[in-house]
């Protein structure tokens, strides 16, 4: 095993004391649960723990809703797209990501400032500072690597970015402009500065040698303010070093030093200069945040450090994740195999995507998380998925439509399964077999089969009629089933008075074996009724072949003659035998008289 | 906005108009726009094979609709789907906002009697969150002229358990069924903008467990007909209250033997309900006895019916929706089987509505994440000249009283005139589209993705 990169962090479960009580813990999907054990005294409240808390995150929701959407257009357009189109495509896609980051960030900070309560304003305040820093890593990313600039327009590149996220100089400049004598203005210096430290459209070349002829001539030695700016556009380090409180940050430095002293950097000389540039202006007083070397990492084109290191300063997954994806369509990724699981965008979408299922309400869009990872996505929503818990008839309808659609047949039983158990336990017999037909579960389509049959057995009626007369093909799932359907049959024909139907079909019943024997009695019983019809309505060969089902049924039991010898039952087996008998002298007149005359 | 209009298809323009017999989808219009010019000619004996189609039909390119004839039905329908581009122009006239839950009903609020202005207050209720909320939300100009880009909240509450399905009694108060079987009548206060419950019937629908007592079962849906609402529930029950009086109305109970999924006014005392076994019941409350008045049914297939509506004029005409995406047209004056069926989205159909006075145009929604937009009227560009400079709404409103009255078009089964045209008005969306309403030129739309979307100007 490799070693862990720092030391865990320390989690302190709310309200518990493990000086008293001892503590036990279940890993989860993506959480541990952790909870007081009776071994001391008492019980306790469960506690999850760990995990991607920023899943929990209301203002954060808007952020995985709307990157969801992104992700699964560039996994749909991978696809279609080759060669240059590609590249200009994955940009516009980590475009979007940062659009979507920057949505969010303002929104959180719209929120933060409408709020009035000041933790809230806190909370918010640091979201909006982590975005930022998310944004800010993102864009570099994209810079470096999924654009890739060359030497040339690396630099006007690296320029944007310091300006996107350095944004003081604007106001600066509308606050100078503003007031009646811009020289006089206190600020007006510190603009000048800023102003050159950033400026873009410049003949750089030509610049630099008149700077420089001034500065020999001693041309601006009267005003130092002028001095230093033309030092600075000299690409004099130290000048700037001077201004750097107006710098605010290295990278800052960094690209002010780059445009004034090595416009055609390439990438690859980039570290040296990042380097050099963060020991200057740090000094000896600090040592890099997490952003710092975040952000160094990215200099280096150090992408795997990148992406340790945000997974580790980042309290949530769906950075890393959404980055290492997009990176890994860029074909950046490839040559890095992790020891366990498949790859580094899978491990990564996969953690991602199990914090979502953790989430009460977001996991529906870690199903789409797992669809696109090749090698154990399935397995994952195959364990998740059993796992959501289905209050309702319309959220089983959404997750078995997901499993549906993936093939998932196990899954699609074990939730059928559940819902038509729930359905019997709410006494809800209809629904608990439509949903055993949808599962095709046969064994629980007996068990409801039966549960009918002995309602009808007590009451002598049946219940749920509209639905056992409408049973249509999902009749033959089982043979109960069946049997249900084809009895209410018998009753219809009887009902309807379509004698001879009936007694044929009820015949065929026990005949065939349709019915269990444990019914037959009651069979038998149906039939008394029609042996006493004034007509005919059994030949004389059926009649044969319900005395045989009559001596089966009590011949066939020995063990059971005690019970036979139940009153109520001898009587009914005497009743049915002077019935059959009776009707057999009667058909056999009638069979005799037809062929005789 | 730029519309993509492909050439329209005339079916059976050569010869006499040719029947489509049972599962040959490919004889159907494959309404793939420019691709097979104006006339798609088509052989006049054996169903003809599928015109060369040059690009297989996946998710995003217009599928042609298989005409599916029950048995009895005397004739197909087909009809086309067209994309509509979105981004550029397209993407004005939506208006989206994420709202950090997943939004299961969506409707707006109806307008007074006498009003000429689009809707612009709507409501919705949220699913599957550890609080879910009923919220009222505003959109469409300020009284400065200022558009407001995004659907603005006015104000929320939270409810207890799933919003299973929404509706307004009146302009103010809103009746919201919930999966904890409680149906609840909330107030919107429109001075101060605040909500309050003004009513609330706990544990209309029950089950009656063997064990314990009894537990609540969700309420699937509710329809009202100020001061009656109707509700149905997973129990299969059916209750009717009156928006002033503490108990029930008039209770039917096992009503059904499966679940009720959803329900709708057939005329004042009657009411249609829709099952999980494909089934679609007609009661009548006059009548004492606890048993439908008449069963309409899919044929042998038992596919779960989710969503039901009756045409706003010919109240004879009813539109449902299936488990399977099937659009099912029945005429309940005659026989027990659907007039037509449409096959439609991909998943669940989770709602359908005719537009309510342009009953020309069907809207539906479903768990594929699309959305369509049914429209039966013929060709705008058949249209007298005359008509196109009028106010939209005016040219729909009087080309459907002139030319559509006597015969509607949902029921019309002559091929030759049948002409459909279906737009998907979103389609890229992977998450289910739970609830749309469709009032004036206004629609509302709420999805799993946590966003609802306004637009404006449906008929643009």
């Amino acid at each position: 095993m490799e070693e862990a990169d720092t030391e865990p962090p320390l989690v302190v479960v709310p309200g518990a004391d493990p000086a008293s009580r001892q503590l036990c813990f279940e890993w989860g999907p993506a959480e541990v649960l952790v909870c007081e054990t009776r071994f001391g005294r008492g019980g306790g409240s469960p506690a999850p723990g760990g995990g991607d808390q920023d899943i929990y995150i209301q203002t954060l929701r808007k952020l995985f809703n709307e990157s969801h959407g992104v992700f699964i257009g560039l996994q749909r357009c991978e696809e279609e797209l080759a060669g240059k189109s590609r590249k200009a495509h994955l940009v516009q896609v980590s475009k979007n990501y940062r659009s979507v980051i920057r949505a969010c960030m303002e929104d959180m900070h719209r929120a933060a400032a409408a709020t009035r309560d000041p933790a809230l304003h806190s909370q918010y305040s640091t979201q909006v500072s982590i975005l930022s820093a998310m944004e800010l890593i993102w864009n570099l990313c994209e810079i470096l690597f999924v654009e890739a600039a060359a030497a040339g327009p690396l630099l006007l590149r690296l320029l944007d970015w310091i300006r996107l996220h350095v944004c003081d100089v604007d106001s600066m400049v509308r606050e100078v402009l503003s007031s009646e004598n811009p020289s006089k203005h206190k600020l007006f210096w510190n603009l000048g500065n800023t102003q050159t430290l950033t400026e873009l459209e410049l003949k750089w070349q030509h610049w630099h040698e008149e700077c420089q002829r001034y500065l020999r001539d001693g041309t601006f030695a009267s005003n130092p303010h002028m001095e230093s700016i033309c030092k600075i556009l000299a690409g004099d380090e130290n000048a700037m070093l001077e201004k750097k409180e107006l710098l605010t940050t290295w990278y800052h430095f960094l690209v002010t030093r780059l445009l004034y002293s090595h416009p055609t950097v390439k990438p690859m000389e980039l570290h040296f200069y990042a380097q050099s540039s963060m020991d200057l202006f740090l000094g000896e007083e600090s040592s890099p945040e997490p952003l710092d070397t975040i952000l160094m990492a990215a200099f280096e084109f150090e992408l795997h450090q990148v992406i340790k290191e945000c997974s580790i300063a980042l309290s949530n997954w769906w950075f890393v994740a959404h980055l290492t994806d997009l990176l890994d369509h860029c074909k950046l990724l490839q040559s890095h195999n992790l020891y366990f699981g498949s790859n580094m965008r899978e491990f990564l979408l996969l953690e991602y995507a199990s914090g979502l299922f953790s989430h009460h309400s977001l996991w529906q869009l870690g199903v789409d998380y797992f669809d696109h990872c090749r090698e154990y996505g399935r397995v994952y929503l195959e364990l998740h998925i059993e796992r959501i818990p289905l209050n309702t008839e319309q959220k089983a309808l959404k997750v078995l439509r997901i499993c549906e659609q993936r093939h998932m047949h196990e899954q699609v039983r074990s939730i059928c399964k559940i819902m038509a158990m729930k359905a019997l336990r709410n006494n809800r017999l209809g629904s608990a077999l439509s949903w055993s037909i949808r599962a095709k579960d046969a064994a629980f389509a007996t068990l409801i089969s039966d549960r009918f049959l002995k309602d009808y057995c007590e009451r002598g009626c049946f219940s749920d009629l509209d639905l056992i007369d409408n049973l249509g093909p999902s009749m033959l799932l089982s043979d109960r089933l069946t049997f249900l359907g084809k009895y209410r049959e018998f009753h219809r024909l009887y009902g309807e008075k379509r004698f001879s139907e009936a007694a044929k079909l009820l015949l065929m019943l026990m005949t065939a074996h349709i019915a269990p024997c444990s019914f037959w009695m009651t069979l038998l019983t149906d039939a008394l009724p029609l042996l006493e019809q004034k007509e005919v309505i059994f030949s004389a060969e059926q009649t044969y072949e319900l005395m045989q089902c009559l001596e089966d049924l009590t011949a066939g039991k020995p063990d059971k003659q005690k019970l036979l010898d139940d009153d109520v039952e001898t009587t009914k087996v005497e009743m049915l035998r002077l019935a059959l008998a009776r009707n057999l002298a009667r058909v056999i007149v009638k069979e005799g008289t037809l062929e005789g005359s | 906005m730029i519309k993509r209009r492909g050439h329209k298809i005339r079916e059976g323009s050569q010869g006499s108009p040719q029947p489509i017999t049972g599962p040959h989808p490919p004889t159907t219009a494959q309404g793939r726009g420019g691709h097979f010019g104006t006339t798609a000619a088509r052989s006049t004996s054996v169903p003809a094979p599928p015109m060369a189609a040059p690009a297989p039909p996946s998710r995003s390119s217009p599928v042609s609709l298989r005409a599916r004839r029950p048995p009895a039905a005397n004739g197909g329908r087909r009809g086309r789907r067209r994309e509509r581009a979105r981004g550029g122009a397209a993407m004005e006239e939506v208006s989206a906002r994420f709202v950090a839950q997943k939004i299961s009903k969506a409707r707006w609020r109806p307008l007074p009697a006498a009003a000429l202005q689009p809707p612009d207050v709507f409501a919705t209720g949220s699913w599957d969150n550890e609080d879910n909320r009923l919220s009222v939300w505003a959109v469409g100009e300020l009284g400065s002229g200022e558009y407001l880009g995004e659907p603005q909240l006015l104000c929320d509450i939270g409810h207890d358990g799933d919003v299973m399905d929404m509706q307004f009694l009146d302009q103010e108060r809103i009746v919201v069924a919930s999966s904890t079987g409680s149906v609840t009548v909330f107030r919107h206060h429109q001075n101060n903008q605040t909500l309050s419950v003004n009513q609330r019937w706990e544990k209309a629908h029950y089950h009656v467990d063997q064990d314990t007592s009894c537990g609540g079962a969700a309420c699937t849906g509710v329809i009202c007909n100020n001061p009656e609402i109707v509700t149905v529930g997973e129990d299969g029950r059916i209750n009717l209250f009156r928006a002033d009086q503490k108990d029930a109305v008039r209770t039917i109970d096992n009503a059904d033997s499966s679940t009720l999924h959803a329900v709708t006014f057939l005329r004042t005392t009657e009411i249609l309900t829709v099952n999980s076994i494909g089934q679609l019941k007609i009661w009548d409350f006059r009548q004492q006895r606890n048993e439908p008045s008449q069963i309409f049914s899919l044929t042998g297939e038992r596919v779960p019916l989710h969503c039901v509506d009756r045409h706003p004029n010919q109240q004879h005409i009813v539109a449902t929706g299936g488990q399977d995406g099937m659009l099912s047209i029945w005429d309940i004056r005659q026989g027990t089987m659907p007039v037509s069926l449409l096959s439609a989205h991909e998943a669940e159909m989770w709602e359908v509505h005719f537009h309510p006075s342009n009953p020309d145009h069907l809207f539906t929604c479903s768990e594929d994440g699309s959305l369509w937009h049914w429209d039966t009227s013929t060709d705008v560009s058949e249209k007298p000249s005359f008509l196109h400079h009028g106010g939209r709404s005016t040219t729909y409103l009087s080309h459907s009283t002139i030319n559509q009255s006597v015969v509607c078009a949902w029921l019309n089964n002559d091929p030759t005139k049948d002409r459909m045209e279906i737009t998907n008005l979103i389609p890229n969306q992977t998450l289910s589209v739970n609830s749309l309403d469709v009032l004036g030129p206004c629609l509302v739309y709420g999805t799993d993705a946590e966003a609802i979307y306004v637009n404006r100007q449906l008929f643009a």
